[in-house]
């Protein structure tokens, strides 16, 4: 099975793919802005959710903000479009606009999506 | 019946009334759109990249801040806040410290389209709420959204975007918000993504053309709902505190027409001119080929200014300062010490420096801060080096108007090629000019001799005749043309002919009183002559007189004679009766 030449070499590889046959432990910061109670909202909220808890379970932080309420908070954001979901950590910050319905789109956007090695 | 009348009195009001509008105090703007933009109504702003879109705008937000009480909201989609701070400063906008005031809120959103991942449905309520907030914290009457066709780039689905932007301009109309919508033109229609169907009240189109590499800036008004507006094509200009839309005509031709008159500083030309010069405001062209005088005209025109003590501009597109005073000295003109007086301001640049309109400006910018009696221009045409003629005259009518607004005479010299026919290429600018003058060149007999007309003077009486134009060490003189039989003598020929008059008018009064000499030395001898005839005869009479006493007495002796032998011998009677009487 040790067909590497050094040990030392041969542990750390051992030790990388240990890793990488682990379940990933970054952490994510959410931001899902939304405004009221209106469909796409709704639709959004219950997607980003779900999403969350199937492949982010107990390493992500959400907070969803309704602009209705705190409407000072929409430039600061960089709003345009509602719902928007900001990824805000890990980096690089990604935005993902309209409803979440499309769970493959989100995956992408929070760089979740499995690529074929 | 009667009632019926009343009430259709009723329904239509009596004067009608046009929609409410919100004034830019952008300068020429309010003019041309008789009070500025549709109050309460979204107004589209397009044109290509550099055309001075986001600047109008901001000028309009600055102004109705700062002139109207009117705050505003600038959202930009292109520019930082800060890029938009640092940009307006140049023009004298402080936007901090108006924001600082509450009088402004400057928005920037920013949409990056890599980092955005659309998913589903979704709608621009963040856009409306932004603008919602800034609109509410400061109370603002007018918006500004600038490019807003960067949400066409920024977000993929077009579909959305375009019923947003329909609920967007409903949303501003409903709040009673006046507002700028710029957008970039596109190929064949006004904006690249058709806003114009969505903003249908009015459209302005900038433009910023390049001919003759000397750029021009143009601003028309496509479409104004409900209003009544100038259709033409206006030149605009982005100075140093913002822009200036310059009519092409001052809509109402009202300036006074003063009835005083002023001195052309040539007392011979002044003559011409029933003697009294030209009308006080009104506008002189100098027309004439290269080497006519024109410029002489000119200096001794601004030399009679100064010395009323009276201010007068001179802008010289020609000569430097310097080489004007310098030139002028060789003609008796000192124009360096009105100079030093400050009565006389020289501004002298290359017409191709810049446009025409930069050219109006700046003229108009000087005429405001020096505010003279007098403008000299010289020359014209040079100006319409670097426009074509058709382009040349809306500008100079506008210089026109802007001077005789001012009461101010104007005074233009503008060269015509050598032969040909005098008002042929200034045909559009003569018809402006109140007083037209032309100055030719005379070659003939191996010489060249200079000729003033005056082609028309509106409002006064006029020499008909041509002057020969005289430039001499001591200014500029006419001199009447002389025709000779028929011959029209000038230069040497009438110098010589008039020292030959001159000369034989000496011959001739020599030889009168020669004649008159002689007359009276002939007199003088008759004279002579009568008097010793006189004493001739005289003496002759009394000749005669002693002569006829003699006779008279020798016929006395004789008859004594004749009678004594008779009565010596006592004859025939015999008596000696008369013996007595003859003793």
């Amino acid at each position: 099975m040790n067909h590497y030449p050094d040990k030392s070499l041969a542990e750390s590889a051992a030790a990388f793919e240990k890793a990488a046959a682990r379940p990933p432990t970054t952490h994510y910061v959410l931001r899902l802005f939304v405004a009221g109670t209106t469909r796409n909202s709704v639709c959004a909220i219950t997607n980003l959710k779900r999403i969350c808890e199937q492949h982010l379970a107990n390493r992500y932080q959400l907070e969803i903000i309704d602009i209705y309420q705190q409407p000072e908070l929409a430039r600061e954001a960089q709003l345009t479009a509602v719902p928007t979901l900001i990824k805000q950590l890990p980096l690089p910050i990604r935005r993902i606009i309209g409803d979440l319905s499309s769970e493959e789109h989100v995956l992408a956007g929070l760089n979740l999506l499995k690529r074929a090695l | 019946m009667a009632k019926r009348q009343q009430k259709r009195n009723e329904l239509v009001p009596l004067t009608v009334r046009g929609i409410r509008k919100a004034p830019t105090g952008v300068e020429g703007f309010d003019q041309i759109t008789s009070g500025g933009l549709p109050q309460g109504r979204p107004t589209l702003v397009c044109g290509s990249a550099g055309c001075g879109k986001t600047l109008l705008a901001m000028e309009f937000l600055v102004r109705g801040a700062t002139l109207f009480d009117e705050p505003g909201v600038f959202m930009s989609f292109e520019e930082s806040s800060q890029e938009l701070v640092e940009n307006v400063r140049s023009m004298g906008f402080d936007l901090s410290d108006l924001e600082a005031k509450k009088k402004i809120v400057l928005d920037f959103v920013r949409i990056e389209r890599e980092e955005v991942e659309e998913t589903g449905e979704y709608d621009l309520e963040g856009l409306f709420i932004r603008l919602g907030f800034a609109v509410q914290s400061i109370g603002a009457k007018r918006v500004v959204l600038d490019t807003i066709e960067a949400l066409f780039a920024g977000l993929p689905n077009e579909m959305i975007v375009r019923a947003e932007l329909r609920r967007l301009f409903r949303w501003l109309k409903e709040n009673g918000l006046t507002a700028i919508i710029t957008g970039e033109q596109g190929t064949g229609t006004l904006t690249r993504h058709g806003l114009e169907e969505y903003v249908a009240d009015c459209v302005i189109l900038l433009d910023h053309r390049v001919s003759e590499q000397v750029t021009t800036r143009r601003l028309r008004i496509v479409k104004y709902r409900g209003s009544s507006h100038g259709t033409n094509e206006y030149p605009f200009l982005i100075g140093d505190s913002g822009i200036s839309v310059l009519p092409i005509t001052s809509l109402r031709l009202e300036h006074k027409a003063p009835t005083d008159r002023v001195s052309s500083g040539i007392a011979s030309l002044d003559e011409m001119f029933s003697g009294e010069g030209f009308y006080r405001g009104s506008s002189i062209l100098l027309l004439g080929s290269p080497g006519t005088g024109k410029s002489s005209v000119a200096a001794s025109f601004v030399d009679a200014t100064c010395r009323r003590g009276e201010r007068c501009l001179l802008v010289a597109y020609e000569e430097s300062s310097d080489q004007i005073v310098r030139n002028m000295h060789s003609i008796g003109i000192d124009l360096g010490q009105w100079i030093d007086q400050g009565l006389l301001r020289v501004h002298a640049t290359r017409p191709t420096l810049y446009g025409l309109e930069m050219h109006l400006w700046r003229l108009r910018c000087l005429v405001e801060s020096f505010n003279p009696a007098v403008v000299v221009i010289d020359p014209l045409s040079n100006l319409s080096l670097s426009m074509p003629a058709w382009e040349l005259k809306p500008t100079l009518m506008q210089l026109v108007d802007l001077l005789k607004s001012r009461g101010i005479t104007a005074l233009f010299t503008s060269l015509v090629s050598e032969g040909a026919f005098m008002e042929e290429p200034h045909i559009g600018i003569s018809s402006l000019m109140d007083t037209l003058i032309s100055l030719r060149n005379i070659e003939a007999d191996r010489e060249r001799n200079r000729i003033l007309s005056v082609i028309k003077s509106r409002g006064m009486t006029h020499s008909n005749q041509a002057r020969e134009f005289i430039l001499s060490n001591n200014g500029v003189y006419l001199v009447d043309i002389r025709v000779v039989e028929e011959k029209v003598l000038i230069g040497t020929a009438r110098a010589s002919y008039e020292a030959g008059e001159r000369a034989s008018v000496g011959l001739r009064r020599q030889r009168a009183e020669r004649q008159a000499r002689r007359t009276a030395r002939k007199r003088k001898a008759i004279e002579t002559r009568i008097a010793a005839f006189e004493a001739e005869l005289e003496a002759e009479a009394e000749l005669e007189t002693d002569e006829a006493d003699f006779l008279a007495a020798q016929e006395v002796a004789r008859e004594q004679t004749q009678r004594l032998p008779g009565q010596l011998r006592m004859g025939d009677t015999g008596e000696l009766l008369d013996q007595k009487k003859i003793t």
